[in-house]
């Protein structure tokens, strides 16, 4: 193996990162336009704006949707099986951070 | 290299069927999926099921796999030296694995069904029907890893260094692992679950095609004291009797420094007092909560005995569990 190679590098909150349009989820997520449309139409994500042209998602949107399709991929599920999936996975962790909040 | 048996990987015997080894698939990786199951074991678990998935449930590699004969799981193991003789050769168009992926499967997979096995192309260079892996252009994949803060930490921002084997092309368009070191400053404010994005850092993409992104995800180190849940922190601030009823001023320790803490008086257990915005840090940051727990002096001498007695003489009339229905 090579000598390890280094460098210093700044990271930024990606959940954070706001105001990025259909396509640019389409490339961080290296998705089709039509599975994004199917992705708002299903519930799965929920951007601002009401036309596809107008809506704008966040980072935690471009997790949501790297979820789905990795579930959608691995597992068989559809559409409605991710977004099923994505709603109960929520809620245990909000269960879950309930639990730990309670000590 | 050592066998991998890739039956027992998928709980199945070895004249299952190819419905048995699609539903066995299906729900080992429900219930493995690293998406889903966030438990320490598991994505290895979900990747050793995708490579065993991916022999058995292609007819020719489970034919050769079968060839192979009976070994012990972890067994040293060496091809057959006709192995690679009268293969089909061409890409596997359903190739389940990425160039990460491939990066990290086992030798044996990597002997017998990469490199060995129908001259197989790795994924983002093949399909185009060409052999010379330098005319391809394809993006590079996104890479993931964990990395572990302390919430104090998050208050104030750090740095982390971070080893990662990288995959790497060499001449033959075969891939290698490069280690690479990076001291990565992890931005104030970054919660638990949230990931941090490198742009650039992940798989290199083929001819001109663009690497993929390095995500760090974040996960807070388990604290003695303190709890949280979203951008919100709690502690559990134990404080004497007196205090709590007659009320006190006392200095406690917050992620981000002592503060001075007003108790009001007739405080009880369980009382929240909230330090707006002392939560984790961002454009909204979270609260601080002090969550008041009574503790009782120990009554370790005949004087304090004498005191604990004194006071039930004293509040004859309190009924601590009168909201039971208890009378006594």
């Amino acid at each position: 193996m090579n000598q390890p190679q280094h460098a210093e590098i700044t990271g930024a909150i990606h959940e954070e990162q706001s105001d990025l349009s259909l396509a640019e989820l389409c490339q961080r997520c290296r998705v089709r336009t039509e599975l994004v449309i199917e992705m708002v139409e299903e519930g799965v994500l929920t951007p601002q704006g009401t036309q596809p042209e107008q809506w704008r998602f966040t980072g935690w949107h471009v997790q949501r949707a790297r979820v789905a399709v990795r579930l959608q991929r691995d597992l068989g599920v559809n559409h409605a099986g991710a977004a099923l999936a994505l709603q109960l996975l929520d809620e245990i962790e909000i269960l879950k951070a309930r639990l730990q909040a309670r000590g | 290299m050592e066998f991998k048996d890739y039956y027992k990987v998928m709980g199945l015997a070895r004249d299952a069927t190819p419905e048995n080894i699609k539903r066995a698939y299906r729900q080992l990786a429900r219930k493995n999926h690293p998406d889903v199951n966030k438990e320490a074991g598991a994505e290895q678990r979900f990747k050793d099921i995708g490579e065993a998935y991916a022999v058995l449930k292609d007819p020719e590699k489970r034919a050769a796999y079968d060839a192979l004969g009976t070994h012990r799981e972890g067994q040293e193991f060496r091809p057959p030296p006709d192995w690679n003789a009268n293969r089909a050769h061409g890409r596997d168009p359903r190739e389940p694995f990425t160039d990460a992926e491939a990066a990290e499967a086992s030798d044996f997979f990597e002997t017998l069904f990469r490199h060995g096995f129908g001259g197989a192309q790795p994924r983002s260079a093949g399909g185009v029907g060409g052999a010379d892996a330098h005319a391809f252009q394809a993006d590079g994949e996104d890479q993931y890893a964990k990395v572990l803060i302390a919430l104090e930490d998050s208050y104030a921002g750090t740095m982390r260094r971070i080893v990662l084997r990288v995959p790497e092309r060499d001449d033959d368009g075969r891939v290698r692992l490069r280690e690479q070191q990076l001291d990565v400053t992890i931005p104030r404010g970054v919660r638990a679950g949230q990931h941090i994005r490198l742009a650039g850092r992940g798989t290199p993409g083929m001819g001109n095609g663009k690497p993929g992104d390095l995500f760090l995800e974040v996960e807070f180190e388990p604290h003695a004291h303190y709890r949280i849940d979203k951008r919100d922190v709690y502690l559990d601030l134990p404080v004497s009797p007196w205090e709590a009823t007659l009320g006190a001023e006392i200095v406690v320790p917050t992620p981000s420094g002592e503060v001075e803490l007003k108790i009001p008086a007739g405080s009880v257990a369980g009382r929240k007092l909230r330090l707006k915005g002392r939560g984790i840090p961002g454009n909204t940051p979270g609260d601080f909560y002090f969550v008041l727990q009574i503790a009782l002096p120990p009554a370790d001498s005949e004087a304090a005995n004498q005191l604990y007695r004194d006071m039930a003489a004293q509040f004859k009339s309190f009924q601590p569990r009168a909201k039971l229905g208890a009378s006594t």
